[in-house]
Parts: C-alpha cells; sequence; structure tokens
C-alpha cells in the first residue's frame, strides 16, 4: 500500500526533519495569538511551525493509493501512526522480544530494559519527577481510570462519601464512579456545562466542599473544551481532595507537566498519541500511588506468594499484574520521541492555527446552516469540532464525507450524558492532529457542500 | 456520488422527510420497548397496540438517520393491520435480507447483494442497498428488533 519510496527509511527516524526553525514564517493568525493572553499549554513565544508535507509522508496510511486520497479527521478516536512507531516495533520483535522482568539472559535483558526505557520517556514527557516508580502502563486509559477509581476509591471512599465530576466526561471517567457508587454508596457531583460548552465553576467551592476527590477530563472530547485545571486544582487542595485527570485528549496535543498541573494523578491513552492501541498510561505522585492497593493480581505484582497470602511488588509493578504490552510500549515511547521531535508547543500552535482556520471556513461556506458545539474561541479549546449540519443526521453526513474519502465520526462519542444536556442525539466530529493542513479543511469543507446539496439543502 | 445512490434510495429519503405513522400510543393498550443503536447513539420507541392475534397499530418515535427513521416508517406501513404470525414472517424476512456472511465481513470489497428478498415488501425493497454498508445495517434493523420485543411482551401479557 505504501509506496516503496516511504520504506527505505530504517529503524527510529531523526526527528528533527519535519519542522523548521522558521519563526518569521509564523502566520498572521499565529502572531496575534501569541499576543493574546496565553491559553492553557501554549507559551508566550511563538511556536515554531510544523512542515505539514513532510510530516504527512511519515504515515504510511496516509499514503494509500485507493480512489480519494485520505483525509483522516478522526484522531480524537484514534490516531495514525509515524513510520518511527511502525518500525520500532517491528525491530523490537525482530530483534529483542522476550518476556520482561524474568528471563536472566541477555534476550530478556534487552527487552526489559527497553520496556523501561519506554517508560522513562513517557514519564519525561508528562513531567513525571520519578518515572521509573510513578509511570504505569496500562491497556488503555479507560483501564487507567478503572485503577484509580478503584484502587483509590476503594482504599480511602467510604459510603456517603462525595465524588466530584463533571457533566462532559467520557464513559471512561464516568462508569467506573458509578460501578463504584453502586458497590460502597459514595455521592456523585458534577459540574455543569453549560451552553457555550464551558463548565459552570461558579458553584466550584460549593459543589467541592466535603469532596473527597475530583476527577475530570482535561480536553472535552466532544466539544473540545479545555478545562481550566488551575481554579479546579486550587478549590481541590483547599478542600483536601484528591484530584485525578483524565488526559486522553489532552496529552497528545499540548505540553503537559503533571507537576505544574498540580494534579495527583493523569490517566491517557498511546493509540491517540501517534502510538499503538493496547498500551495506556497511569501516572500517580509516588506517595499516592504508595498508599494504594493492588488492582489487579497475578504475576509481576507480587514479590511473594504463599498459599495464604502475598506481598505485592514495589511500584510500579505493583499496578502491572501479568504480561504487559511490551511492543506496545515500546512503540508508544517511540511516538513520544516523534512529538519531542515535532515540540509540544508547535503542535498546539498549529492545531490552534489549523481550528481557527476550520472554525473561519465552515462558518464561511456554511453559514448558519452548520452549527459548531463547544467554545467559539479557538484558544479555549482543542482540536475537536463538533458538528451538526441542518437536515442532516450525523450518520449520514458521515456517510456522505466517507464517500469522498473524510473519515469524521458520528454519534455520541461516548459522552450520553453530555449529549442530553446538549440535547442531540449524534454529532458529526471532525478532529485535528500534526498531519493535518487547510487542505484538510478544504476538503471537508467542500464534502459538507455536496452533502448538503445531496440531501435537497440546496 | 458513487454508491450513495444505492444507499439513499429517493423513497428512503421520503420516509425520513415525512415518516408514517410517527407519534406515541397509549400505554396500556398497546406495549412500548425502546431500541439503542449504541454505535451512533440512535435511539426508537416502538408502540405496538396488539389485539387478540392482530397487530392492530403501531406508532414510532425516537430520533435517528435517514435509515434508521425511514426503515422504521417503512416498518409501521408493512405491518399495521396483520396478525402476529404475519408481523414475525415480515421481521423474519427482513433481517435475513440484511443479515451478511461472516467472510463478507472481511473484505473491503462492497457486498454482493442480500441473500433474502424484499421485492414482495413494497418499499422497504429499496432498503436493499443498505447491505453493502455494513455500519448501516444496525440502523436499519433498530426498529425490527424492538418491534420484535414489542411482540414479545404482548404475547407475555396475554399469556399471564
Ligand atoms: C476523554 C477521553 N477519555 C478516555 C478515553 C478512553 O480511551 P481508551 O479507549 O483508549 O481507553 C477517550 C477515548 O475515546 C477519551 O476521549
Ligand atoms: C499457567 C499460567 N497462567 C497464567 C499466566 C499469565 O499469563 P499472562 O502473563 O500473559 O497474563 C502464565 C504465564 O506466565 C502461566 O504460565
Amino acid at each position: 500500500m505504501g509506496r516503496p519510496a516511504t520504506l527505505r527509511i530504517r529503524g527510529v527516524r531523526p526527528h528533527l526533519a519535519p519542522y523548521t526553525e522558521n519563526v518569521s514564517a509564523a502566520s498572521d493568525t499565529l502572531a496575534e495569538s501569541a499576543g493574546r493572553q496565553p491559553s492553557v499549554g501554549t507559551s508566550r513565544r511563538p511556536a515554531r511551525r510544523l512542515e505539514v508535507a513532510a510530516i504527512k509522508s511519515d504515515f504510511p496510511v496516509l499514503d494509500r493509493q485507493e480512489g480519494d486520497d485520505l483525509v483522516f479527521l478522526d484522531s480524537a478516536a484514534s490516531s495514525q501512526k509515524p513510520i518511527a512507531v511502525i518500525e520500532a516495533m517491528d525491530h523490537y520483535y525482530r530483534t529483542s522480544h522476550a518476556n520482561v522482568h524474568r528471563g536472566v539472559y541477555r534476550l530478556a535483558e534487552q527487552a526489559t530494559n527497553l520496556y523501561e526505557a519506554a517508560r522513562s520517556k513517557v514519564g519525561r514527557f508528562v513531567g513525571a519527577s520519578d518515572p521509573s516508580r510513578e509511570i504505569v502502563f496500562t491497556k488503555n486509559a479507560t483501564e487507567a481510570l478503572n485503577l484509580a477509581v478503584r484502587s483509590w476509591g476503594r482504599a480511602n471512599l467510604r459510603q456517603g462519601d462525595a465524588v466530584l465530576l463533571t457533566e462532559i466526561e467520557h464513559h471512561a471517567n464516568l462508569v467506573p464512579w458509578l460501578m463504584l457508587a453502586e458497590e460502597i454508596g459514595v455521592e456523585l457531583r458534577y459540574l455543569r456545562v453549560m451552553s457555550d460548552g464551558e463548565l459552570d465553576l461558579s458553584q466550584l467551592e460549593q459543589k467541592m466542599t466535603g469532596a473527597r476527590v475530583v476527577s475530570f477530563t482535561l480536553c472535552s472530547n466532544v466539544l473540545g473544551t479545555l478545562v481550566p485545571v488551575e481554579p479546579i486544582v486550587s478549590a481541590a487542595r483547599a478542600a483536601g481532595a484528591t484530584v485525578i485527570a483524565d488526559g486522553a485528549q489532552f496529552v497528545p496535543h499540548m505540553r503537559t507537566n503533571v507537576r505544574e498541573l498540580g494534579i495527583d494523578m493523569l490517566a491517557f491513552t498511546g493509540h491517540k498519541m501517534l502510538g499503538p492501541t493496547g498500551v495506556g498510561v497511569l501516572w500517580g505522585k509516588a506517595e499516592v500511588l504508595e498508599s494504594m492497593p493492588p488492582f489487579l493480581g497475578g504475576g509481576e505484582m507480587i514479590s511473594d506468594v504463599r498459599l495464604d497470602g502475598f506481598t505485592p511488588a514495589e511500584l510500579p509493578l505493583k499496578f502491572e499484574a501479568g504480561t504487559p504490552p511490551i511492543a506496545e510500549a515500546i512503540g508508544l515511547g517511540a511516538a513520544v520521541d516523534y512529538l519531542d521531535g515535532l515540540g509540544m508547543e508547535a503542535v498546539r500552535a498549529h492545531e490552534l492555527q489549523l481550528v481557527e482556520y476550520a472554525m473561519r471556513r465552515l462558518a464561511e461556506d456554511h453559514g448558519d446552516r452548520l452549527k459548531i458545539h463547544g467554545p467559539q474561541d479557538p484558544e479555549r479549546r482543542g482540536g475537536v469540532l463538533s458538528m451538526e449540519l441542518e437536515g442532516v443526521h450525523a450518520h449520514d453526513l458521515s456517510q456522505v464525507l466517507d464517500s469522498r474519502g473524510v473519515c469524521i465520526r458520528a454519534g455520541h462519542h461516548c459522552a450520553k450524558p453530555l449529549m442530553r444536556c446538549l440535547r442531540v442525539g449524534a454529532t458529526a466530529r471532525a478532529s485535528l492532529y500534526v498531519y493535518n493542513d487547510e487542505s484538510d479543511v478544504d476538503a471537508l469543507s467542500a464534502a459538507l457542500s455536496e452533502a448538503s446539496a445531496f440531501f435537497g439543502l440546496r | 456520488m458513487s454508491g450513495l445512490e444505492d444507499l439513499y434510495r429517493e423513497i428512503i429519503l421520503d420516509h425520513y422527510r415525512n415518516p408514517r405513522n410517527d407519534g406515541e400510543l397509549p400505554t396500556p393498550p398497546a406495549q412500548r420497548a425502546e431500541g439503542f443503536n449504541p454505535l451512533c447513539g440512535d435511539e426508537v420507541v416502538v408502540y405496538a397496540e396488539v389485539d387478540g392475534d392482530k397487530l392492530r397499530d403501531v406508532k414510532i418515535a425516537g430520533q435517528g438517520c435517514s435509515i434508521s427513521r425511514s426503515s422504521a416508517s417503512m416498518m409501521s406501513v408493512a405491518v399495521k393491520g396483520l396478525s402476529t404470525t404475519e408481523v414475525r414472517e415480515v421481521i423474519r424476512t427482513f433481517k435475513a435480507a440484511m443479515s451478511m456472511h461472516e467472510s463478507q465481513l472481511e473484505s473491503d470489497e462492497a457486498l454482493p447483494g442480500p441473500r433474502a428478498d424484499l421485492s414482495g415488501l413494497g418499499d422497504l425493497a429499496a432498503l436493499q442497498g443498505v447491505v453493502k454498508f455494513p455500519v448501516r445495517i444496525k440502523c436499519a434493523t433498530l426498529s425490527w428488533n424492538t418491534l420484535a420485543q414489542c411482540l414479545d411482551q404482548a404475547e407475555q401479557a396475554a399469556g399471564s
């Protein structure tokens, strides 16, 4: 499928190629935004520009020669993978595979070293102070959140204790709490979402009073809303509440530093940040993870087992029962290298600029017929655009777009309570990432026009 | 747009824009059942009033895409007034037409035509093209499964 030309690149590429240091090339919009209030995750200094054409060529799937070019606008569901990630995993299987933390032979040692190297890369990527203890590999963000909720929740919550969540949570940060509520009877409170997609923080302190824990997404997968972390963390600190953050839609797109954020735990997932499926991460402050009991039981997570009991292993193996996703963790390490090569400031600046372009372009082309949910200020949101096209159901819209090679997601996006708040059954969601540029937005807009025409609205 | 005309026949769009038997029925005497398509968030509510052996009335509420809404609308027209045995037969035929071989699921190619024939079912024949779009099959069958549930409920109610 990929052109042979792309296959000549071997091993882990130098990732410095796909961008230039050209600050003056920053567009008007970028320069303008740099002058405004810095928003979450963006820095004051203008970021380097991504060279999207070069980046696109790092992603073999975008080269599929089948009919229309692939216009991939569903990275919020799962991102595509660069050659560097594919080859890191391939290389590992070809040269270094054995089970980790077990064999004393060199091959096993090599595999263990690669796996642990991935752990420290991922830890450094989110600013962990002690990656070798604070990074737990899981299956995905969902498992990471279940780990946090079950292990921390069971150890720390009693019947009647309050838990603060928000109305914009993905099911992954909602259902585990509902399960816990059923089991031990905790009270779930919610920060409301307002019609502009922002959380209503006017009752933050009141709702935080007496809450033992607050758990919230850093970025909404439906509305793109960037949740204001600082006031929530301050209120939590004042109330003595533990802070759990769902970074599944944030870590892939914004520079993340867990210490600056001031949170206690952070869950994220490999496949949305250029890494493979099958690996996710729970970062936790060492002292918080220390205080938590094991989650799943089995091999790897013990230091001793007797017929009448066991002693759990030290961090982080205490939380990694069974054979872990070794190749996947190594692939995630390569993904993190790739993102570091681009620079997360540059990634955010690129997405911000593209969201600005998309919102302007879509408004020009479709006017009132197209509604985009969530904050209207691009600085307040990530690269997620949930759309409703008048008279065309999201499911039909994505079908028509697919016939033009445009991949978007239709549905409730695993956030049914939020969809009820928005009073919509389904939205069509386009989401942007490092390999998207204006041409993808243009293709989206053209396909939207065709959908309008097809359903007889023009 | 290639292939799309196979899916979106004019008659489908007509049922989508002007759904027949849209609304609710008082329960009882009608049975009420809800169906969800977890894939796209569509919800359908089917009301069925069974009188003895006869499906006297059907109404459809809820919200969904053109395929799920039109399928529900056409279904309501096709089954209203039939005996429950006949209704079950129509449901069976429709679902057979919408089913496919496992091996077809793995193929990237457009799927061959359906195995059961819908040509005897009036407007419903227009839905035959859906089989070529496997992810949409659940949209087309949603209301049918929900109607079957209503009939089960009616049977239980009559039996108890
Ligand atoms: C905000 C958010 N949290 C959690 C998840 C779950 O990620 P995963 O399916 O990889 O566990 C997602 C992915 O859809 C998400 O968008
Ligand atoms: C008998 C037996 N059961 C369970 C396991 C656990 O398998 P995994 O580490 O893949 O979860 C092993 C592997 O070590 C095993 O030998």
